[in-house]
């Protein structure tokens, strides 16, 4: 059994850092899979790099103004450039009592999804559909702005988020839940539950929700025909149809002129607004949610448009690793 | 001190089954307006339910709060009380353009004014603006824009379906060319009102 190496960090002498699938299929009984992505290949100069990041630090002990900092250094107080995401870890199929699962960190913001699925009877007007149906919670362990109780505003908005995009993108033609039309149905429970929160989670949400999806693996079920009752074969089991592979990037707007990708949790508190762009693998867009906010001229949409490609190429790439080191060679 | 509001707007979408009268020079159907209409609003927040109100209620809130110079009035709570009347489409622009004219008519000092406009792409990719109930539902893809008067920039944006970059960029030139008409509407609203009183 080969040991897991820990995938070394770059010595910041301007080498990229490489990402490492850490492939467990020695191990098949854990059933666990990992991949790291990390800023994308970046080629600079060892002084350029050096520049940069003590133009970061510079940053963060002048303190923080609304912006300013940005706009001259050209970079945030983490060293990230203004395009640049955080550093993505999914880790999949790690919870075995769910039918399917999936981790994402996207830097500190971490999300569990976990799916399961039980049985229902079809809707009167379409009986031969399933139901997908999402949740968010964001409890107080995540951050100190939530409260315990019922969901707030912020949860909720990110329900209707992540239902939106099930429904727009068409990720699962709710005619595969379908086990016998007009009496029995899949039913997929998506909850989401926020560990950690440090920003940009409707991101964070898609990618796990997307990643636990294609870990779904449901039993075949037969209707015995005497005793009109299901029966379920758990030895036999199935993936899902992923159709299409939603990935979400975020925008943050700072007085109508600067756009920065994936913010933290601070730079959220001080952006004038939001903009979510989810893209599908065609180009084509499931879903613009700007809720509000400082304006932004056609241009900059556009700008945004194309971040948002290279970000699906990135995430798509990351998917097709963690799930091909799943499968059993 | 808490301000209340005491002025409310009620813009209202006629609407016509099949064909609509729509305005001359532009596909934007008739609308009308009515001022200082009601004079208790504290009317009831009980529709307050459900994830897809509390949804639509935060759009309409932030797209608000990027207009209203809020930092000349500090300790104020200004609260915009939204009663759907009848609903035959675009119910979130029209929510939009009555949010506005009511800030308007309680003279809270803005930045600048803002309008909804909804657009509906149906199978092959033909632009509606402002389409009927029976259009949205028919429709692949429905975009509604909140864009501001000074700039026409995009305030805020909230759309349904599956949609290329092109169509998105089309749909939000019509809803510039569109939101000119609502502008024009409110200018003439406004002028009408205060050149009787």
């Amino acid at each position: 059994m080969s040991k897991a190496r820990k995938p070394r960090r770059a010595s910041g002498r301007g080498k990229s850092m490489r990402r490492r699938a850490r492939d467990f299929s020695s191990r098949p009984h854990l059933g666990i899979s990992c991949g790291v992505s990390g800023p994308g290949i970046r080629v600079e100069s060892a002084a350029a790099e050096q520049a940069r990041r003590r133009g970061a630090a510079q940053a963060q002990t002048r303190g923080r103004e609304d912006g300013g900092w940005v706009q001259k250094e050209n970079c945030r107080p983490d060293g990230r450039e203004l395009g640049e995401f955080r550093t993505t870890t999914v880790n999949v199929g790690s919870i075995s009592t769910a039918d399917g699962s999936a981790l994402v960190k996207l830097g500190n913001t971490t999300v569990i999804c976990g799916v399961k699925a039980e049985f229902a009877a079809p809707p009167t007007d379409a009986p031969d559909t399933g139901y997908v149906v999402p949740n968010v919670d964001l409890p107080p362990l995540c951050s100190s702005r939530f409260r315990s109780g019922p969901p707030g505003e912020e949860a909720q908005v990110a329900s209707q988020f992540i239902a939106d995009v099930i429904e727009n993108s068409q990720i699962i033609q709710k005619e595969d839940l379908c086990i016998s039309p007009g009496k029995l149905v899949w039913v997929l429970y998506c909850d989401l539950i926020c560990l950690d929160y440090d920003g940009n989670i409707l991101d964070a949400c898609t990618f796990a929700l997307l990643a636990a999806l294609k870990n779904v693996q449901l039993p075949e079920v037969t209707i015995n025909e005497e005793t009109a009752l299901a029966e379920v074969n758990l030895k036999k089991k199935s993936y899902l149809n992923v159709r299409t592979h939603p990935v979400a990037t975020s925008f943050a707007v700072f007085d109508d002129t600067l756009l920065i990708v994936d913010p933290t949790g601070e730079e959220e508190h001080l952006a004038t607004g939001t903009l979510t762009i989810v893209m599908d693998e065609e180009g084509k867009l499931c879903c613009l949610h700007k809720p509000g906010g400082s304006g932004l001229t056609g241009a900059k949409l556009q700008d945004c448009m194309s971040r948002a490609v290279t970000r699906h190429k990135e995430v798509k790439k990351l998917m097709d690793e963690v799930i091909n080191s799943m499968k059993p060679k | 001190m808490e301000e209340e509001m005491h002025t409310d707007a009620k813009i209202r979408a006629e609407t016509g089954t099949g064909s609509s009268p729509r305005g001359p020079g532009c596909s934007l159907r008739h609308f009308a307006c009515e001022q200082n209409l009601l004079s208790r609003p504290d009317g009831s927040a009980s529709f307050l339910q459900g994830v897809a109100e509390k949804s639509r209620e935060r759009l309409i809130r932030n797209t608000c709060e990027a207009v209203v110079l809020g930092t000349l009035h500090p300790r104020t709570s200004i609260t915009v009380v939204l009663q759907v009347v009848s609903d035959a489409g675009s119910l979130l622009a029209c929510c939009l353009n009555a949010a506005c004219m009511a800030l308007v008519d309680a003279g809270v000092p803005m930045r600048a004014l803002f309008c909804g406009v909804t657009c509906a792409l149906d199978s092959d990719g033909t632009l509606m603006l402002d389409p009927t109930s029976k259009q949205e539902k028919e429709a692949r893809a429905v975009l509604t824009f909140a864009l501001d008067s000074v700039e026409r920039k995009l305030l805020m944006s909230s759309t349904k379906g599956l949609y290329s970059d092109a169509e998105l960029q089309q749909c939000l030139a019509a809803a510039q060319a569109a939101s000119q008409h609502v502008f024009r509407f409110y200018r003439e609203s406004l002028q009408r009102r205060y050149s009787k009183s």
